[in-house]
């Protein structure tokens, strides 16, 4: 069974709302990536994305953007992606990684030869942000022989019908997208959130992640209170940012992640109901 | 002008209803962005079915824009090379001084039908940011542009056009500071902004419908030339050259022609300081296939798939992916694409200028380079037919610097 799914099965058991922290690899260093996803783990983290940086992000907001900049000045490619996977994996078996990133890169490794690299190096998922389910057929193949799942966007803008296909191929879960924007662009739009998730749930069986603008523990207590998981990236990357060592980094996103692990768990706990999908 | 008839003339019918051409172009981007596309693409294709939309894009085009371009023959430097005649489509006479302005008249009104009250562009050597700049201060919208930082520096007289008309100018510093880094912060304002935003994009790449909707917009460039040979020269020319960056000018002039096979087509590129090191933005001679800006298209990376600067003399070629139908009339055969590397585009620049009286634009100086060469290898007979997509005036600076001079 793929780790998404048995990890979401487990958390469904235990009443728990998945924390989905996103590091971008190689940032601020290519020696914190690792030390800082077993921090995030051992500060409540039930998922982990990677981002896989690229030249041209023009989905992501100037704070991933600054990131993947500094990281592909330091050298972090998919091979040094993937090799931070592979060990990453030696200490934790269980925790799920889905890498995010961007079509060009492994077009050019070539979609199959990544796919398989990747569920070698212990990778479960991937998000590839410029590649929606309409094109996304010849990678579904790969990805199905590696038993990896795709990670679909929904957005607040995204019709029924699209949202009718998304639900069809999505794998692991669907990512719902809180406000219309880039990454890290602006503030959970709390009120918004239940109908949305509401109209999701209706069409998906997969669970559903938030995230895009949930940067304080109050948002991802918001955000759990309606949806199966939180993703917390640019907020956390900007505060990674600033550490100046691998040490301070891990510092850093283990303080950082805490008070929003406590913050969602004293709502789930009030709110045994919701957990349906 | 015979315009209306020549309409009827749809020499291709792609791309696909997924905006694919062969295995090129799609809609690469993210689901942030896909409603706003579909909803763009509903409206395109609405309006450009209206008769009245489409009779005031006509009225605008011809008295806004000047059109039609005449079609000029160059005759001295017909004589210079001895060849085959050299026939230049006058684009550089369009308000604005450039093709581009043909696309964003068509995407304002479009705009204006679907009740957005913003528009946003980006720009490399800033023609495009003028023209869009331009049609919103006619129609009374709000308009950004975004330019990359080097870009704002080296085409510093179109910056301030930009700002006379109402404009505001975004330098962007991220990545190489160019016309792709503009293209990707013209995006992310986009799909912020999606609700009263129309994203006026300046070439024919992008997500579908950009390119085969820029492509219609720029086709009245091909449908007039090619009325405007059989009526003053009584056949078809032997050979159309455009320069690519994008690719706009080129498909404007090469789309109503695809049908006629005798009709040789040459995109050319921008080599920059030579096709065999990294110093050219010539993605068509020399990249490979890749996803970029919302589109399967070439473009040029490195081997870990990042994508690349690039070099040339001119701003507005200076870009690492090229139009999806571009790279679907290269695969297929259709059209040839060739490289001019900036110093041959300067001497050219220079050899118009004083040859007859026309002084081109960097890029549209590519053209000339390569419709010269083609036009003393052929015969006196055939007619080569370059489209000088924009006029000078925006480059002296530029040049001026490159021969060690200050203004």
């Amino acid at each position: 069974m793929n780790r998404i799914d048995a990890r979401f099965e487990k958390l469904r058991r235990d009443n728990r709302r998945a924390l989905i922290p996103y590091v971008t690899a190689g940032y601020p260093g290519p020696d914190a990536t690792v030390p800082v996803l077993h921090a995030a783990v051992e500060a409540g983290a039930d998922l982990l994305e990677v981002g896989m940086p690229f030249s041209d992000v023009m989905a992501d907001g100037p704070v991933i953007q600054e990131a993947c900049a500094r990281a592909l000045e330091q050298g972090t490619g998919l091979d040094q992606v993937l090799a931070m996977v592979a060990e990453f994996r030696r200490k934790d078996p269980a925790t799920p990684i889905i890498l995010m990133g961007y079509a060009n890169p492994i077009e050019r490794r070539g979609v199959a030869r990544f796919c398989e690299e990747a569920a070698v190096a212990g990778v479960d998922g991937l998000l590839i942000v410029d590649c929606p389910a309409d094109e996304a057929a010849d990678m579904r193949a790969e990805l199905a022989r590696h038993d990896l799942h795709q990670i679909f966007l929904v957005a607040p803008t995204t019709t029924d019908a699209r949202l009718k296909r998304a639900a069809e191929l999505a794998g692991g879960f669907l990512y719902y997208v809180t406000v219309k924007g880039v990454t890290g662009a602006a503030n959970l739009d709390t009120a918004s959130l239940a109908p949305a998730i509401e109209r999701i749930r209706a069409a998906a069986g997969v669970p559903i992640a938030v995230g895009f603008g949930i940067r304080t523990p109050e948002h991802a207590a918001a955000a759990a209170e309606n949806a199966d998981a939180v993703v917390i990236g640019s907020a956390l990357v900007e505060r990674l940012g600033r550490a100046d060592s691998a040490a301070a980094a891990v510092e850093t996103a283990r303080e950082y992640l805490a008070p929003i692990r406590q913050a969602m768990d004293n709502t789930a706990s009030s709110n045994t109901d919701v957990v349906s999908a | 002008m015979a315009e209306a008839a020549e309409k009827t003339a749809t020499p291709t019918q792609l791309p696909d209803a997924g905006g694919h051409f062969g295995v090129f172009g799609g809609r690469f981007v993210s689901e942030t962005l896909m409603a706003a596309l579909e909803e763009l693409e509903a409206a395109w294709r609405k309006y450009i079915a209206d008769e009245t939309f489409m009779a005031r894009l006509d009225s605008d085009l011809a008295h806004f824009v000047g059109r039609p371009s005449p079609l000029y023959f160059a005759e001295n430097l017909t004589r210079k090379m001895g060849g085959a005649k050299i026939v230049l489509k006058r684009e550089d006479l369009n308000h604005t001084g450039a093709h581009k302005v043909n696309n964003t008249v068509g995407q304002a009104l479009l705009a204006q039908a679907m009740g957005k009250q913003r528009v946003i562009a980006e720009t490399g050597a800033g023609q495009h940011g003028v023209a869009t700049a331009t049609v919103a201060a006619r129609l009374g919208m709000k308009c950004v542009v975004y330019m990359g930082s080097e870009d704002v520096k080296r085409q510093s007289v179109n910056v301030f056009r930009m700002k006379l008309l109402g404009a505001e100018v975004v330098s962007v510093e991220a990545g190489s500071k160019t016309l792709k880094d503009a293209l990707n912060e013209a995006m992310r304002d986009w799909v912020t902004n999606v609700d009263d935003t129309f994203y006026v994009l300046g070439t024919v790449a992008g997500p579908h419908p950009y390119p085969a909707m820029v492509r219609d917009f720029n086709a009245v460039v091909g449908r007039e030339a090619r009325a405007q040979m059989l009526a003053e020269y009584g056949k078809l020319p032997e050979a159309l050259v455009a320069c690519v960056g994008g690719g706009s000018n080129a498909i404007g002039l090469f789309h109503p022609f695809i049908d006629d096979g005798d009709v040789a087509m040459y995109g050319v590129e921008a080599a920059g300081r030579g096709l065999s090191g990294h110093e050219h933005a010539a993605s068509l001679c020399a990249g490979r296939i890749g996803v970029l800006h919302g589109s399967r298209t070439y473009l040029l990376d490195d081997d870990a798939g990042q994508i690349i600067d690039t070099h040339s003399v001119s701003a507005g070629l200076d870009y690492p992916g090229v139009g999806p139908e571009h790279a679907w009339l290269k695969d297929s055969g259709r059209a040839q694409y060739v490289g001019i590397d900036d110093e041959e585009a300067l001497a050219a620049f220079h050899e118009l200028t004083r040859s007859e009286g026309i002084m081109p634009a960097l890029e549209s100086a590519h053209a000339i380079a390569y419709g010269m060469k083609l036009a003393a290898e052929r015969d006196p007979e055939e007619i080569v037919l370059v489209n000088l997509s924009g006029r000078g005036d925006k480059d002296i600076n530029t040049v001026a610097e490159l021969e060690g001079l200050t203004l």
